[in-house]
């Protein structure tokens, strides 16, 4: 594995009080990757912690939110020619050191993402709310049945994608809330995706971008998305579509 | 059912129609959408069930039902539009952003590029004449 080149995605908003460890336990426990922060319009020190820490950081002119800033890093991970790239929360929710599951499991079985999920395993439990937990169960199902495979956590960040998939998501990928969509996306271009259970840690420290408030916002945003993905003929713009926001006019 | 209520139904019905087609070809984004989408869906069913709109006029006091969906109509144009007043201001506080971003780029990449292009000796006061007031080496 150590001739390909890899890269760790880690977007951060605001996560001053967790990003030097997230960082540090990434380049202790796998050390093969590249660490690329993507501060997303931070108004904290999140940058000039991570840089510190030893990660390369763009920094977003504002915030993008958590899709714009995830793309940004897709981009780099393909412009610059990487094979594997992973995406890790800058809220120290993942935990670094079972990235090499995510890395065996690609390597066991080529797949062109490998998703890690809180709910495949009996033992490791998720201490999240009830109400997260429904609504997550609930996407779950919907996609489940939508991509004709079960998925278990759709809502998970935490993802080891391959080459294929950084330029598929390079090229298009969700602006709000994405990880759904996602799926949705790799299944309509036939790449593939399985799963492997992973330990989720509540949130260190900042505040998740989804607050209460928005929960039902976020159902909704992703509802829509799913079942309008579910009409188009192609869902994601292949290389020679047109654009996804063209200069064409009108209705 | 009177002639009011069927065209608001039809009204309603396409502007519903017309949002989603605008999703799936992606002119619209999500976030965009669902506010028209709920417009669009309270009007349908007030226009659809009568009971409803007869309840609703006779709460607001109005006296001829059929005004009370023009009523929440020109309520959702308020909200709609107060909505995308938020949107051009978010919008314009961006492009500011972006502005002043690539303005500070373009001066230290042409900064760059007259450092590569200087000589030698000149190299010497470098030092000293890079500290003008706008060099930006701390600018994060």
């Amino acid at each position: 594995m150590a001739h390909l080149r890899h890269l760790a995605v880690v977007p951060a908003y605001n996560e001053s009080a967790t990003i030097s460890q997230v960082v540090g336990t990434l380049k202790h426990a796998a050390s093969h990757f590249d660490v690329l922060v993507v501060d997303d319009g931070s108004t904290d020190d999140t940058a000039m912690l991570a840089r510190q820490a030893g990660a390369a950081v763009i920094r977003m002119p504002f915030n993008l939110g958590i899709g714009g800033a995830v793309q940004a890093g897709f981009v780099f991970a393909d412009e610059h020619g990487y094979e594997r790239m992973v995406q890790v929360d800058g809220d120290g929710q993942h935990d670094a050191a079972e990235l090499n599951r995510l890395e065996i499991a690609m390597a066991q079985d080529p797949v062109d993402m490998v998703c890690g999920s809180r709910f495949l395993s009996r033992d490791l439990k998720y201490p999240a709310p009830i109400s997260r937990r429904t609504g997550i169960h609930v996407f779950a199902f919907l996609l489940s049945r939508l991509v004709g495979q079960h998925v278990s956590d759709p809502t998970s960040g935490f993802r080891l994608y391959n080459r294929r998939a950084i330029k598929l998501f390079a090229r298009d990928y969700p602006h709000d809330y994405p990880e759904v969509e996602a799926v949705l996306m790799l299944h309509h271009h036939r790449l593939t995706m399985r799963e492997v259970p992973v330990r989720m840690f509540l949130r260190g420290g900042g505040v998740s971008s989804i607050s209460t408030g928005k929960s039902a916002y976020y159902m909704l945003k992703v509802l829509l998305a799913l079942f309008v993905g579910l009409a188009r003929r192609r869902p994601v713009v292949e290389p020679g579509d047109e654009a996804p926001v063209a200069a064409s006019q009108g209705i | 059912m009177d002639r009011l209520q069927l065209v608001s139904i039809l009204a309603a019905a396409t502007l519903l129609l017309v949002v989603l087609e605008l999703v799936r070809r992606r002119r619209l984004l999500e976030r965009y959408a669902l506010l028209w989408l709920l417009a669009a869906t309270v009007i349908l069913v007030l226009a659809g069930w009568g009971d409803g709109l007869q309840r609703l006029a006779t709460a607001l006091g109005i006296v001829d039902p059929p005004n009370a969906i023009f009523f929440v109509a020109l309520g959702f144009i308020v909200i709609l539009l107060l909505h995308f007043s938020a949107a051009v201001s978010r919008l314009s506080d961006q492009t500011k952003v972006l502005a002043q971003r690539l303005a500070i780029m373009e001066h230290r990449m042409r900064r760059l590029e007259s450092d590569q292009r200087a000589p030698a000796p000149e190299r010497e006061f470098g030092s000293e004449r890079r500290r003008t007031p706008f060099a930006l080496r701390d600018v994060e």
